[in-house]
């Protein structure tokens, strides 16, 4: 019915209490997602919402059951957050926070190539599967339940595309923001390949941006896999040499243009929407094509 | 963060990274006593934030210190892509025999940074990449131990350069990863490293770039920020808390998440027009914020009017129509702004707009669509 999180996910968020994490978790739970504890150093054996809280990640894991962590947790102890979920046996992370020190993330990714730990993010708005809820800061009213896979590195403009999905009756699978910065732990290819083993996903709408070569790799996988794709890149009008925003976003020299990926992705006979307007048609000739 | 040249080298010289000695002259008598306190000749190397120094004429030989007075006085204050030269280093003249490549940079794919070595140096190797990747050796660092001085000599072995480079330059390439790593850097170049007729390996030239997210604990390098000349409205953008990029049009953009930024500069493009800049306003942005970005953007001498395109989740419609209709009493006179809301509080900010008389895009492409055609309509 999905891919990373269903109904049966159980969720801690890692800074339940700061001023993100008490703001999200509400939310997350209000669209269905089963929220069981909270983690925040010092506060161990105090409630937030009624959750419990615990001083580390371990103690939440064996008193909860936990299967994934939302981790709200500021720059600086980011990445470190990241580790103690993965040596506590975690499964999946998602890892919301913004402004992490990229070496910091480098570190943390060594030493997940020892836990089979699957990390979305840092610096996404996170993933959320329609039916069964959401975990990060997605706004979850727009979705609608469906078969349709959506992968981006952007938030805002994956609501946008998603609602304009929603609009043209085209539900979702799995939405998944894998997030902006220049190192993140888990690319396009690894979302698309997880999307093709879902029996529950019929096609995948794949919005990329300049920089890196992610999408250019991920073009050579869609041309392998048995459902379509349909991508789409912003930064058309971006400048070399100019970061985007996004730390991951920046044009050098001749690699992660736009225009390479868009060149990418349909040598891998994978349709790309000149605008995000297009999206909801390539998705419909597509699946009709099939 | 770009650093200048001579702040690179200072850092590699606190490596252990052998680095010609040098000092940095603001005016033409400093650099004529820099010649005389170190010995002619010297390079006279202007200190811009832009590559292709030399090929714009910022980097000169001097054989006696007049000359390097009349070569200083020449460069500083010289225009280099849009920069004016404000310092240049003087450096004694290096008798160069062979040079090289040594780089980090960072690898999305392998989730670490990756180290660089070619035989071919002195050159762009961002060129070299393109044309002969072959001559390019990469090879990952292990964050745990960054890259030890064995594989850094295998690296170099591999590159086939002369043994006594294998040896003293496994020991800077070594020293090179650690001053990345212990640095924050996003790139850290020696481009070329020297090979002198006398068996020397030195830092001819050094490139870093410091992560920004780093920052706060590398408090040193903060404070070395300077403005860039030829964006002075970019670094009072970053002081202001605002991520905006400066661009070469007249249409003026701002939105929520660098994404959503980023899509709409393609649509006033597709429209069209040519967007003058990119702000990203972040998430839940107050009126406050929202007035602050529209003034800041029509600071821009170039815009000619202002697109706003807000996807509301957190960040809330009204708050941002609040804020358009508060920047509007102190925007120039005249200055069309078209809004497009969606999401949270859609229904209330249009509300706000439709009573001060302002003008709204149904989506995306009609906000661009119209803004666009209102700055052609005001030209004619």
């Amino acid at each position: 019915m999905s891919i990373l999180f269903d109904k049966d996910s159980r969720v801690i968020v890692q800074g339940m209490t700061g001023a993100e994490g008490s703001y999200h978790t509400p939310r997350m739970i209000e669209s269905g997602t089963r929220v069981v504890g909270g983690v925040t150093p010092g506060k161990g054996g105090q409630t937030f919402n009624g959750l419990p809280i615990f001083d580390t990640v371990a103690q939440a894991k064996a008193e909860t059951g936990a299967n994934a962590s939302c981790i709200f947790v500021p720059p600086a102890g980011a990445a470190e957050a990241i580790m103690e979920a993965a040596e506590a046996g975690i499964p999946l992370v998602v890892i919301l926070t913004e402004f992490v020190p990229v070496l910091d993330t480098a570190r943390a990714m060594t030493y997940l190539k020892e836990h089979p730990t699957t990390v979305i993010g840092p610096n996404c708005p996170g993933l959320a599967t329609p039916g069964a809820g959401k975990v990060g800061i997605m706004p979850y009213h727009i979705f609608k339940e469906g078969r349709v896979g959506f992968v981006s590195r952007s938030g805002t403009l994956t609501y946008e595309v998603v609602s304009l999905l929603t609009e043209a009756g085209l539900g979702q699978s799995s939405c998944i923001g894998i997030g902006g910065d220049p190192i993140i732990g888990t690319t396009f290819i690894d979302i698309l390949r997880l999307f093709e083993a879902d029996p529950d996903t019929d096609a995948v709408v794949m919005c990329g941006e300049i920089g890196g070569s992610d999408e250019e790799d991920a073009a050579a996988y869609a041309a392998t896999m048995t459902k379509p794709v349909i991508g789409f890149i912003s930064g058309r009008t971006a400048p070399p040499g100019k970061r985007m925003g996004h730390a991951g976003a920046i044009v050098s020299g001749t690699t992660g243009t736009a225009q390479g990926k868009v060149e990418a992705l349909q040598r891998a006979h994978v349709p790309v929407a000149e605008t995000i307007f297009e999206i909801p048609n390539l998705v419909k000739q597509a699946l009709a094509a099939r | 963060m770009k650093i200048h040249e001579y702040q690179a080298k200072e850092i590699l010289r606190r490596f252990g990274v052998p680095v010609q000695p040098g000092k940095i002259a603001t005016t033409a008598d400093e650099a004529e006593a820099i010649a005389a306190e170190f010995g002619v000749p010297v390079v006279v190397k202007a200190q811009v934030y832009v590559g292709g120094r030399g090929k714009a004429g910022g980097v000169k030989l001097a054989q006696t210190p007049a000359e390097t007075r009349e070569v200083a006085g020449r460069i500083l204050g010289m225009d280099i892509k849009g920069l004016t030269v404000e310092k240049v280093l003087v450096t004694p003249a290096l008798d160069i025999k062979e040079e090289y490549y040594l780089g980090v940079i960072l690898d999305r794919a392998s989730q670490t940074p990756v180290v660089l070595v070619s035989a071919a140096g002195g050159i762009d190797i961002e060129e070299v990449a393109a044309t002969a990747p072959e001559k390019i050796i990469r090879f990952p660092i292990d964050m745990r131990w960054s890259l030890l001085q064995m594989d850094a000599r295998q690296l170099l072995a591999r590159a086939g350069v002369p043994s006594v480079v294998v040896a003293k330059g496994g020991a800077i390439l070594s020293q090179l990863a650690r001053a990345f790593i212990e640095s924050d850097a996003t790139l850290a170049e020696i481009n070329p490293l020297a090979l002198t007729p006398d068996g020397k390996v030195i830092a001819a030239d050094a490139k870093i770039i410091i992560d920004d997210n780093a920052l706060p604990r590398q408090k040193e390098y903060a404070s070395w920020a300077e403005p860039e000349e030829a964006n002075p409205l970019e670094y009072e953008a970053k002081a202001e808390g605002l991520t905006y990029v400066k661009l070469d049009g007249d249409v003026g953009v701002i939105g929520n998440g660098a994404g959503l930024v980023m899509t709409t500069l393609d649509m006033v493009a597709r429209a069209g027009g040519k967007p003058a800049n990119f702000l990203d306003i972040g998430g839940g942005a107050k009126a406050e914020v929202m007035k602050k970005a529209l003034l800041f953007v029509a600071r821009d001498p170039q815009v000619k009017g202002i697109v706003v395109n807000i996807f509301g989740g957190i960040t809330r419609g009204e708050e941002v129509a609040r804020g358009i209709i508060m920047a509007q009493q102190e925007l120039p006179k005249g200055m069309p702004i078209v809004a497009r809301l969606a999401g949270t509080g859609e229904a209330e900010g249009r509300a706000l707009l439709a009573n001060a008389g302002l003008n709204w895009g149904s989506d995306m492409r009609d906000a661009c669509q119209k803004i666009v055609a209102e700055i052609a309509a005001k030209g004619n």
